[in-house]
């Protein structure tokens, strides 16, 4: 057996080992009573962002609802590795229909409850990006518009990983993918103004939004404890590296989110009937090559003939969340520094 | 209770009287007067509880019925044509998983071009989707379908569509006599899901089935589709002992015994195709109606000893198959499987195109004769199909077709009958 | 019909936003609630206000089954004289048909030329529907009047009938005041028919 150096505290993460804080302040993961949701077994790469946000998200929301949660699926990668007809990884009441339909679904169940008078139990629905951004877009507005009592989970590896990874509307611009190549004058995916989903549900005045990543799984939980306080229709947008997808090593997943966030490409932040009530700093800001260079997505943008211009647009777009959500505040400046 | 009441009004408070606990909806015509009429139903507290959910497509209407479904509730919905393509993925899905939703379909033709006048190309694009599929004569039948679907689909956990002729029956104001409370309660015992989303008992609903078993998922549900073609039959008997109505079943001979020619159709037209059936009788001729009320699942075996001495067997429909012919012929002739009797197909009532008494007879009249051709397009103006073959012929750009037969036709308002 | 004696067929035909539709349902109504079967239908389009639109009333002692539109009326009602140089308002109706026109004009003064030349004279009747809504009403809808009109016409339904079920469908004083608009139209016709009789009679 390899020994293994035995870490009391994550050096540059800013991340505490649980084993370092009181009992009531560890993870729902640390905890032995944890329900396990998504159990082991399921089919997921290794280094998945999405089989470990999922897992801690609806832990969270069980422990939140003392396990009355029924949460409903859309297709993609999760619902396909998840169950393995005749297995399955849920622990919970889990119901998979169609790709576009999950928010509608949720809203099913959330009126059947409503209408057998049962109270307790709470709806989770999720998706990853394509099933959130694109094709699920228009039920999840309408979802939103009547403030369902569902909160709906959107697990945003940036592109459509499940059928070989194909672009969808959360891509980022120059990356590549099986339907944007790396090819030509201007290689990778498009520039456009982007689709940013917490913001248009923000738009629909709906009781709570919040953005997460997996590189912070503590501020995950918190924010799905907190979503299970309000009744009515919530988002939580958790960004979950894919290593297929985006060219990455499996274990640079927790890693490379957290760089999504320092960059400040990925603002990571809390509103509430769409104003913005808190955001997590930037701790240790870092320019977006770090975050680029370490996924081959990317690749095209580097090497011999490195394209300056390109990363400088990118840039600027971590720049123009930076500013817009304040990510870098005098205080956590002098915090870093 | 006897009422003169519209079609959709009918349909909406028997629904109600089934207790639907979700109900979704998504306007299109001619299906809004029934969701209109239910969503009124429940905001005046008169069908509760229940959760009246106005939803933003008819996608997302099957969508919310299949989670409301599989959380336990009865659930029900209404579409029409375009709506019913526009959900179709769900509509699929809802029967894959076995999900016991009544729908009603209120038949209107699809585009394009646009058309918002009943036939029924809707309901046969989703023929094989899974869904038990019952047509309506008339608006007391449409009525009381609804009670027997609600309990044939939840018997069986199938979903049921109910489909009743757009504007001519859902708005139709004719004399319908409207189920007791009691009476529904007594026929319909509550919802005993066989699947359910329950915290207690976990179970994961609509996980991925590869090759290895897929195909006997399949066939259980063509099997459970057979089984509904043995309680079809006694939920109508056991309707028709409690009510007195003859209502539903799987196909509705008249005066077909001794029937030489028999006519065979679904939905609205059986009415005046009886009227035109009593008027030969009259005069010695041996025709009779057969009426299909179950479509899916099909009644072979009925139809095969409905049809069996009949020496010509004429099917109406109000769809066909572009490029192939009649869809319900091709289901008839598969199931009397006799080369002896001559099968012919009269496509009618497209896009709302009426079908008269006295164009009836006239294919009545063409039948006896042996004049009438294997598949024929009933009061189709060639002439004007013809001019519009001849433009395209004379011109690479003649524009698009359906508006050049608009102007060579004129305008249909000039027309008292339109 | 052929074959139905019993069968008495209207067709109304008026512009969208003047009650046809309404009109055909609560001819419907009022023969059901005298113990008949009847139908009514609307020629099912997709018509904005000011369109031509027509709607269908069946009566009959038998239960009604045909489903056609009606092709060959035994009483056609006019809500809109400016449809009578637009719409082929009276195809398929008979000699022995009845025809109700919405017009303060008589019958002679529309100018059919021929036409209804064959036709029952007291059973061509015009009766200034709109002028007596605008009296009782206030408003421009001549539906519930001309069935008034229709029942003083044709004695298909009776003026008790007509008043019970215009006054089940407009609630409280709309009610009351279409009421008194179908009584005078009936008392308007049935003077007419009088007139008439008396006419042919000297």
């Amino acid at each position: 057996m390899t020994s293994q150096d035995v870490h009391f505290y994550q050096v540059g993460s800013f991340a505490v080992g649980n084993r370092l804080l009181e009992q009531e302040e560890r993870t729902v993961q640390a905890q032995v009573d944890r329900t396990n949701s998504i159990d082991s077994g399921h089919r997921a790469c290794q280094g998945c962002g999405e089989a470990l946000g999922a897992r801690y998200a609806l832990d969270a929301a069980m422990r939140a609802t003392n396990g009355q949660i029924v949460a409903v699926n859309a297709t993609g990668c999760l619902e396909v590795f998840s169950t393995p007809y005749p297995e399955t990884s849920w622990r919970i009441p889990w119901l998979h229909s169609l790709f576009g339909n999950a928010p509608a679904v949720a809203t099913g169940v959330a009126a059947a409850l409503r209408a057998k008078g049962i109270e307790d139990v709470r709806v989770v629905a999720q998706a990853g990006d394509g099933g959130t951004v694109d094709i699920g877009f228009g039920c999840l507005s309408g979802m939103f518009e009547r403030n369902d009592d569902v909160l709906f989970i959107c697990y945003d590896n940036e592109g459509y990983m499940n059928t070989g990874v194909q672009r969808s509307a959360a891509t980022p611009p120059a990356a590549r993918t099986a339907t944007t190549k790396a090819v030509g004058a201007e290689p990778g995916n498009t520039f456009g103004q982007g689709k940013d989903l917490p913001r248009i549900a923000m738009a629909h005045n709906i009781p709570y939004v919040a953005t997460a990543t997996v590189a912070d799984l503590h501020d995950l939980e918190r924010k799905v404890e907190r979503a299970m306080e309000f009744h009515g229709a919530r988002y939580l947008h958790v960004l979950v590296p894919c290593p297929l997808g985006w060219g990455s090593a499996s274990n640079e997943t927790i890693h490379i989110a957290r760089l999504a966030k320092e960059s400040g490409l990925f603002p990571v932040f809390e509103a509430e009937d769409g104003v913005v009530r808190s955001v997590s700093p930037i701790r240790r800001r870092v320019p977006v090559e770090e975050y680029l260079k370490l996924q081959r997505r990317f690749a095209h943008l580097f090497g011999p003939h490195p394209r300056l211009d390109v990363i400088a647009r990118i840039q600027s777009m971590a720049d123009a969340n930076i500013e817009r959500y304040g990510l870098v505040s005098p205080e956590s400046l002098e915090e870093s520094s | 209770m006897l009422r003169q009441i519209e079609g959709s009004r009918a349909i909406a408070e028997t629904v109600a009287l089934c207790r639907p606990e979700v109900v979704c909806a998504y306007p299109i015509s001619p299906q809004t007067h029934i969701i209109e009429a239910v969503g009124e139903l429940v905001k005046a507290g008169t069908l509760t509880p229940c959760e009246f959910i106005n939803v933003e497509s008819e996608f997302a209407a099957m969508s919310v019925a299949i989670g409301a479904s599989a959380t336990g509730a009865r659930a029900y919905t209404a579409t029409s044509s375009q709506g019913l393509l526009f959900m179709m993925e769900a509509v699929y899905n809802a029967a894959g998983l076995g999900l016991p939703i009544v729908m009603t379909l209120a038949n209107r033709a699809i585009g394009a071009p646009i058309n918002i006048w009943n036939d029924h190309s809707d309901a046969m694009a989703v023929r094989d989707s899974g869904w038990i599929q019952l047509f309506a004569e008339s608006n007391q039948e449409a009525a009381d379908l609804h009670v027997q679907a609600f309990r044939l689909a939840e018997e069986l956990s199938i979903p049921v569509m109910v489909c009743v002729d757009g504007f001519i029956l859902t708005h139709a104001v004719e004399g319908v006599d409207l189920l007791e409370q009691s009476f529904v309660d007594a026929f319909l015992p509550p919802y005993e899901p066989r699947q359910v989303l329950d915290t207690n008992a976990p179970v994961s609903i609509g996980a991925m089935v590869g090759p290895e078993a897929f195909e006997e998922v399949r066939y259980l549900a063509h099997l459970r589709q057979l089984d509904a073609l043995e309680r079809i039959p006694e939920i109508a008997q056991e309707f028709f002992e409690a009510s007195g109505r003859d209502s539903g079943g799987l196909v509705r001979p008249y005066r077909t015994d001794d029937a030489e020619v028999i006519v065979v159709a679904m939905g609205s037209v059986l009415g005046t195709l009886k009227d035109a059936v009593d008027l030969r009788r009259d005069l010695g001729e041996r025709v009779g109606v057969l009426g299909v009320t179950s479509f899916r699942p099909f009644p072979s075996e009925a139809i095969r000893d409905a049809l069996k001495h009949a020496r010509q067997v004429v099917v109406i429909e109000k769809a066909f198959s572009i490029g192939a012919g009649g869809v319900l012929s091709s289901d008839i002739a598969i199931a009397m499987h006799r080369e002896e009797t001559l099968l012919r197909t009269v496509v009618a009532g497209l896009g709302g195109r009426a079908i008269t008494r006295r164009s009836l007879e006239k294919v009545l009249d063409d039948a006896s004769d042996n004049e009438l051709a294997p598949l024929t397009f009933l009061d189709l103006d060639h002439d004007a199909v013809d001019r519009e073959r001849a433009r395209m012929q004379a011109t690479r750009r003649s524009g698009p077709s359906a508006e050049n037969l608009l102007r060579d036709r004129g305008t249909v308002s000039q027309k008292a009958d339109a | 019909m052929k074959g139905n004696k019993t069968m008495f067929q209207i067709r109304i035909h008026g512009r969208g936003g003047q009650g046809v539709v309404t009109a055909a349902e609560i001819l419907s109504v009022a023969a059901f609630d005298e113990g008949r079967h009847a139908q009514a239908f609307p020629s099912f389009g997709s018509e904005r206000t000011g369109a031509p639109v027509v709607s269908f009333c069946r009566i009959d002692d038998r239960l009604i089954r045909t489903h056609e539109p009606v092709m060959e009326p035994d009483a056609v009602i006019i809500q809109d004289v400016t449809l009578i140089h637009q719409v082929d308002l009276f195809s398929g109706l008979s000699r022995d048909g009845y025809v109700l026109i919405n017009t303060s004009s008589s019958f002679s003064e529309l100018n059919f030329g021929d036409f209804f030349d064959q036709f029952h004279p007291d059973r061509l009747m015009t009766c200034p529907a709109t002028d007596i809504a605008l009296e009782h009403l206030g408003r421009p809808l001549p539906n519930a009047a001309l069935l008034g009109g229709f029942a003083a016409l044709t004695g298909e339904v009776t003026m008790g009938a007509i008043d019970k079920a215009v006054r089940e469908h407009f609630a409280g004083s709309v009610g009351e005041r279409n009421a008194a608009a179908v009584k005078a139209a009936f008392d308007y016709v049935a003077s007419k028919i009088k007139q008439v009789a008396r006419a042919s009679t000297n």
